[in-house]
């Protein structure tokens, strides 16, 4: 059955790459608590001490500034409590882990094409004599559009404020330098390019101010309590040094959306003027709801997402592509594809033929129930 | 048991460091496999057959961890590790209920991330009782009730402590939280799995599990949310709304598959293995008293986990010992503190003498350890404690008869 | 926490332990640190009538590194005068057993052992001269 189908969705999760696979069931194996001083903890050790230069070399980052943490929704809630700023100044299209990690944030408005406005930065930094954290991610979890970060850190910075950027959906498939980008605090989850679930990293720049929320055993340099997560570490690690020589080229998406458009010319991809992920394609299938296509491109053996998948599986309007000023009717007939490490070139043809098939059947006959919706 | 096979190598030192992290046994691994690699799916992608079958599997798991403690699943929260469960539980209905109750009770024994949690929220403005216990390491019932009040929000007390194994009455403590309207809230990494644990029973409230610590995979734990009556919690980390809004984050399926599968082969177990370990930890201890005068087991015997064993040789610093018997993993303190050269607070807190602290060990056994295990760490035990002391200025004191607080020691 | 090769050989194969008369003239015995800090040490130099040390024993109640800084101590002074014995400095031991940063207080305490006894030495020396002198 798994040879049958084609994942096309990983921007939700990306299977495990072999090789992390091979790292994690030898961690596994191996057990052992870092935090012995006995050889069992000592190997246990250095597998963390290795995977942490690793997971720090694919974002040009020094090994002491990586914090592991349970995954990305973790790394951004303490980034967020940790740099110590009450004032936050958040885009619009930041992931909800994010968004929700704090109440009373400012909310900095995007332009159509996705891209968070400088002179929109600059002016609500200027409002306040408040020491503010700006948080803009690096690329965008359904539009894969990538926000000039650089930038966002010199308006930011001369203005006295601090920046953390979620990279989650960046790192791995293309590239990110931390201390290049000059960001103060930067999240990772492996899952994303192909180590395992529940794990992940703050990277925290040294001599950017850091409140520790989980308090307990002193790991991670005092850091993030807890014992840490061995096997997913070692798998993070050993991901990341694989997906730093294999970053994505736009080649195939290119492709996929010009064969997409040919099909139906009316067809919307979000993002499409502006720098975007190679792997994420956001597109529109004028008439057919998301679900409705989710389901029929399911039954035809091709996984792909309506939206992000944190939202516990309800199947909401894209916040996302509504702060792109997008019609919420036409914001629900908008679908993620998404390529990873395993995807092939048969994987795209068979998108594209599945979604011909469907847009043949079912193209405008489901837009009254779209717009009723 | 082909299991010790696959565990230990002839090369590798005998691991009896249970209560720092088991390993992981093998029929959890093998159950977690497919979750790493066919079946891949994110538990949260409710709109493909990958999401659905991750899903299934993170449920199943959801229950069998619930079966474990008495429980609903639907009152299991995943999290990752014992640490973020103790954190979210005391700061979590610390801060719901804030307006209406502001006092914290726990011990002095706790595990690190309790008591750190209980500063910090003594800084926001908490009052927090830390309560002391006996001589044996257990709390006195009369003074838990003395120190509850009726602006106790809630009562945080462990089932078993990780450095010396005592389990504490919390079937009594329970009750007295219930009686007095406060939270019970009981940090279990070292008592799921090993000892009978009935959230209904013992009256828990809300209860943190370790993976790690009962044969699964780390860098996942849950916390045990009562829903009747309710529990309410002010989340920590927000995002996609996961685990009903108490902690968002994509669940690590096979992480989670292994927890549960580690909670059911525990509990299968349990009885057996309780019979099994005790008889070990006898043998061993039997033959260390044979042979070796003046060592002492601290906390209470009888009311303690059969896999913990926590001794002072007196006169033999404890990391010296450690690093001559390096054919053993043990610990001298916990895991947690012992890069630092603090003698362990725990056994300072059951009045063992200073100097007595700095000659503990902590033995841990657990599923796969062997009688022939026990029997080479006893010998390994014997030989250099017997070298160590000949080497130790007061043991040649004590030989001599002199009172070693007699002397005028020059701190330093 | 990765060891020398030179201090687990100190730490496995000890030199001179035991313990020397410590009520005899010519022995000096300096017992340094507390029971309770984790670490004793008791240091002892047999001074020849020449004016060197012809024997040093000790014994320690400690980790790993006291017991090699306090074993080194005993190989150094043998043969020296209680003057040059003096000079030994912790920066030496700590960096002929590369100890770690944590272990450092193992070296100190080393130092304080053979000052210690040196001074215990002397101490018993003067007042034997005083003795002398009384009786003279």
């Amino acid at each position: 059955m798994p040879d049958a189908f084609t994942y096309l969705d990983h921007n939700a999760t990306s299977p495990l790459r072999p090789a992390a696979f091979d790292a994690v069931v030898e961690a596994l194996r191996a057990g052992g608590n870092p935090s012995s001083v006995h050889r069992v903890g000592r190997t246990a050790r250095a597998r963390v001490d290795s995977a942490r230069r690793q997971v720090a070399a694919l974002i040009g980052a020094r090994p002491s500034e990586v914090v592991f943490t349970s995954g990305g929704t973790e790394a951004n809630n303490s980034a967020l409590a940790g740099a110590g700023r009450r004032r936050m100044l958040v885009s619009a299209v930041e992931h909800d882990s994010v968004l929700k990690a704090a109440t009373g944030m400012e909310i900095l408005s995007v332009q159509g094409n996705g891209i968070v406005d400088l002179g929109v930065l600059e002016k609500s930094l200027a409002a306040s004599d408040e020491p503010a954290l700006v948080s803009v991610m690096f690329a965008n979890n359904e539009t894969g559009v990538l926000q000039p970060i650089a930038d966002v850190v010199r308006v930011a910075h001369a203005a006295g404020a601090l920046v953390h950027c979620d990279a989650v959906q960046g790192a791995g498939k293309v590239s990110v330098d931390f201390s290049g980008l000059g960001v103060d605090y930067l999240s990772l989850s492996a899952h994303k390019f192909g180590g395992p679930a529940g794990i992940g990293a703050l990277v925290v720049r040294g001599g950017a101010p850091f409140v520790p929320d989980r308090l307990g055993g002193g790991q991670e340099s005092n850091r993030r309590a807890g014992t840490e997560n061995v096997a997913g570490i070692a798998g993070f690690g050993i991901a990341a040094t694989e997906a730093r020589s294999g970053l994505a080229t736009t080649e195939w998406r290119d492709h996929l959306e010009a064969a997409l458009l040919e099909i139906a010319p009316t067809a919307q991809v979000y993002g499409a003027g502006a720098d975007r992920l190679p792997n994420t394609t956001c597109i529109s299938m004028p008439g057919v709801r998301a679900e409705t296509q989710v389901m029929a491109l399911d039954l035809a053996g091709i996984c792909v997402s309506a939206g992000a998948a944190c939202s516990s599986g309800k199947v909401t309007r894209s916040a996302v592509l509504l702060a792109m000023g997008v019609e919420p009717a036409e914001a629900e007939t908008a679908l993620r594809i998404s390529f990873g490490w395993n995807t092939c070139f048969d994987d795209i043809e068979r998108l594209i033929a599945a979604w011909r098939d469907l847009y043949t059947r079912v193209g405008y006959s489901d837009i009254g129930h779209a717009q009723a919706a | 048991m082909n299991a010790i096979a696959q565990i230990r190598r002839n090369d590798q030192p005998i691991y009896l460091d249970y209560q720092a992290t088991t390993p992981m046994d093998p029929r959890v691994l093998e159950a977690m496999m497919p979750y790493f690699t066919y079946k891949f799916g994110n538990a949260h992608s409710r709109s493909h057959s990958y999401g659905w079958e991750a899903e299934e599997g993170v449920e199943k798991a959801r229950a069998q961890l619930a079966k474990l403690i008495g429980a609903d699943e639907k009152e299991v929260i995943y999290t990752s590790g014992a640490t973020e469960s103790n954190n979210l539980a005391i700061k979590g209905v610390a801060d719901f209920y804030k307006d209406r109750r502001s006092h914290i009770v726990t011990t002095v024994t706790e595990h690190k991330c309790v008591l750190d949690t209980c500063r910090h929220l003594e800084q926001e403005g908490f009052t927090v009782t830390y309560l002391p216990v006996q001589q044996n390491g257990l709390v006195d019932l009369d003074v838990l009730r003395a120190a509850v009040t009726d602006k106790t929000v809630v009562v945080s007390i462990m089932a078993v402590n990780n450095e010396i194994g005592v389990i504490q009455p919390l079937a009594e403590i329970g009750k007295i939280c219930r009686e007095k309207g406060a939270f019970f809230h009981t940090d279990a990494a070292q008592a799921a799995g090993k000892i009978p644990l009935d959230v209904e029973a013992m009256n828990i409230d809300l209860m943190s599990i370790s993976g790690h610590k009962i044969y699964g995979p780390k860098g996942i734990g849950a916390l045990y949310v009562r829903r009747k009556p309710r529990v309410r919690l002010a989340a920590m980390i927000h995002g996609g709304g996961q685990e009903r809004g108490f902690r968002s984050g994509t669940l690590p399926t096979p992480l989670c598959v292994g927890l549960g599968e580690a909670a059911e082969i525990c509990m299968k177990e349990m009885d057996g293995e309780a019979v099994r370990l005790t008889k070990l930890r006898d043998r061993m201890l039997k033959g260390l008293n044979a042979k070796l005068p003046e060592i002492y087991v601290n906390g209470d015997l009888d009311q303690r986990i059969p896999g913990n064993l926590n001794i002072s040789f007196a006169h033999v610093e404890g990391e010296s010992l450690m690093m001559g018997i390096k054919n053993l993993s043990v610990s001298s303190g916990s895991a947690c503190t012992s890069a630092s050269l603090e003698p362990s607070y725990v056994l300072r807190a059951l009045g063992v003498e200073e100097e007595m602290a700095h000659t503990s060990l902590r033995i841990g056994l657990g599923r796969f350890t062997t009688e022939h295990e026990v029997d080479t760490a006893v010998g390994e035990l014997v030989h250099h404690v017997t070298k160590l002391r000949q080497m130790s200025p007061l043991w040649e004191m004590s030989q001599e008869g002199i009172d070693i607080k007699s002397i005028e020691w020059a701190a330093h | 926490m990765a060891y020398s090769e030179k201090l687990l050989d100190h730490y496995e194969n000890p030199r001179n332990i035991g313990s020397l008369d410590k009520n005899a003239e010519d022995v000096g015995t300096g017992l340094v640190g507390a029971p309770a800090c984790g670490d004793v040490m008791k240091l002892q130099i047999k001074v020849g009538p020449d004016g060197l040390i012809e024997d040093a024993k000790f014994k320690t109640f400690g980790c790993g590194s006291a017991i090699a800084s306090s074993s080194l101590v005993t190989e150094w002074v043998k043969g020296k005068t209680i003057d040059e014995a003096e000079t030994i400095k912790n920066t030496d031991i700590a960096k002929h057993l590369a100890l770690p940063p944590v272990k450092i207080h193992c070296s100190v305490l080393a130092e304080d052992a053979i000052k210690a006894a040196i001074a215990d030495y002397r101490a018993k020396a003067s007042k034997k001269d005083e003795t002398r002198e009384a009786a003279e």
